[in-house]
């Protein structure tokens, strides 16, 4: 029962942790995943080929690859200073990015077709049809996939605790090497990730009500 | 909205505004536009009819590029349609269109779909967008509906706020693709009335229809289309009275008796 009160500037630490892996991540898979789904429907057929590449890479390769990959072949070959935050953050996100531009072209594709070729019609550009008229009719379908994709990556970042970060996953380690009951250490940590991905869902539910008035 | 003045009486300068030469498209095994050849001069108004399927509404969404072509040419003011970018943006500007499903802008509402394209295509100051907005949305008759969105108003409520957005654009053209097929029988006066005034003030325009009424009233041509080609094309009075060709007739049997 000490586990908690003994070690409460460690866990609130790894809780700091986690919340900083998650938003830092969720922000690069946020912004990258909206610029992707761009890509995948644009008219210009390079974009188009990158976006489905950077799909199907990220999508479908293990994210503890991704890790591995971030952790010792990219200070290798590319970047040898990065910290491992930086390089988490990276995997994390654009690992999730695939994944939200697949729920982002998914709204995309529930918006009519004539919203769309009316916008083109009175001269707007393609960034501008999407940004002006296609996304924010978009908004409303992609809100719940989001949220599920969001607390899928809180749960993800705990990969990040193993690779020299401290997160919540990284404190449950330390303390059961320190000889703590590991069960009670366990209990501890999935109630705080149980704070984060329930905020999550209240956040998203929020924002969902929102959109819902709006129309 | 002093642009256009030009009025029908004057006779019609003419110069060509909208010119497809030799066009064709295929839509998989359907060849939907065969060697099609159409010009269009400034100030006139062109009726385009003819039985579903024979391409009408493609060539109406080809002028502007909404459908590619596979071969021939089609010229907008002596510029040729440019490939998908900035170019053909700034061409379509100024080339209205006008849709079957109206197509407003459904988070916005009818004031902010007639100034989204001033302001942010035009680069027009928003006070004077929506000036010229209200102004336009009085004229096509919806000027109380300004705040409403486009789903709390009625259908050929809408389709006028769609001609509305169109003109707001200060088109060089006004294509209409059946702007009245999605509509109750009796909103579609109330379109068609928008339109005639709109041909009365000069505007050239491309009109898809399947009113015939409107094709005698307010057209200086009229172009029979079937099966991918242009049939046959001649003044209203003389293709109604007097159709040349056997397919002609044949349409005009069957919609003119019943």
């Amino acid at each position: 029962m000490n586990v908690l009160l003994d070690n409460l500037s460690l866990f609130r630490e790894g809780f700091i942790g986690t919340l900083e892996l998650t938003g830092a991540s969720a922000l690069v898979a946020m912004v990258l995943g909206v610029i992707i789904a761009g890509f995948r429907v644009s008219p210009v057929p390079p974009l188009r080929i990158f976006g489905t590449l950077w799909v199907t890479l990220l999508r479908n390769t293990p994210l503890t690859l991704l890790f591995l990959v971030a952790f010792f072949v990219v200070p290798k070959v590319l970047f040898p200073d990065l910290d491992s935050f930086l390089l988490a953050v990276c995997a994390c996100g654009f690992y999730t990015s695939a994944f939200v531009a697949e729920a982002v072209r998914s709204g995309i594709n529930t918006v009519p077709l004539g919203q769309a070729e009316a916008a083109r019609s009175i001269g707007m550009t393609f960034t501008q049809t999407m940004r002006m008229i296609v996304l924010p009719q978009a908004t409303r379908t992609v809100v719940p996939p989001l949220s599920s994709i969001f607390i899928a990556l809180t749960k993800n970042t705990a990969i990040a605790g193993a690779f020299n970060n401290v997160d919540l996953f990284n404190v449950s380690k330390t303390l059961s090497n320190d000889g703590y009951d590991i069960a009670v250490i366990f209990l501890w940590i999935t109630l705080a990730y149980l704070i984060v991905t329930y905020a999550i869902n209240g956040l998203f539910r929020l924002l969902e009500h929102r959109l819902e008035v709006a129309r | 909205m002093a642009e256009v003045s030009v009025t029908k009486d004057a006779a019609p300068a003419a110069d060509e505004l909208v010119a497809l030469k030799n066009v064709n498209k295929h839509f998989g095994a359907l060849h939907v536009l065969q060697d099609i050849d159409l010009t269009i001069d400034r100030g006139e108004v062109v009726v385009v009819i003819g039985p579903s399927g024979s391409g009408k509404s493609t060539l109406c969404r080809a002028i502007n590029r909404l459908e590619t072509v596979e071969s021939g040419s089609i010229t907008i003011d002596g510029k040729p349609l440019p490939q998908e970018g900035k170019e053909l943006a700034r061409l379509r500007a100024d080339v209205g269109m006008v849709f079957q499903s109206f197509n407003l802008f459904a988070h916005k509402t009818v004031l902010e779909n007639v100034m989204l394209g001033q302001v942010k295509v035009r680069k027009v100051e928003k006070a004077a967008a929506e000036e010229k907005a209200r102004a336009l949305l009085d004229r096509v008759g919806v000027g109380t509906q300004a705040d409403k969105y486009p789903a709390q108003l009625s259908g050929g409520q809408q389709q006028r706020v769609a001609i509305a957005r169109a003109l707001a654009m200060d088109p060089k053209v006004m294509l209409f693709d059946e702007p009245t097929s999605a509509l109750d029988p009796e909103m579609i006066n109330e379109v068609l009335e928008v339109m005639q005034q709109l041909a009365r003030d000069g505007m050239t325009m491309v009109v898809v229809t399947h009113e015939m009424g409107f094709a005698r009233s307010a057209a200086n041509r009229v172009v029979f289309m079937a099966d991918g080609r242009i049939v046959e094309q001649a003044t209203p009075d003389e293709f109604f009275s007097n159709p040349r060709s056997d397919r002609a007739k044949d349409f005009l049997s069957k919609i003119l008796h019943h």
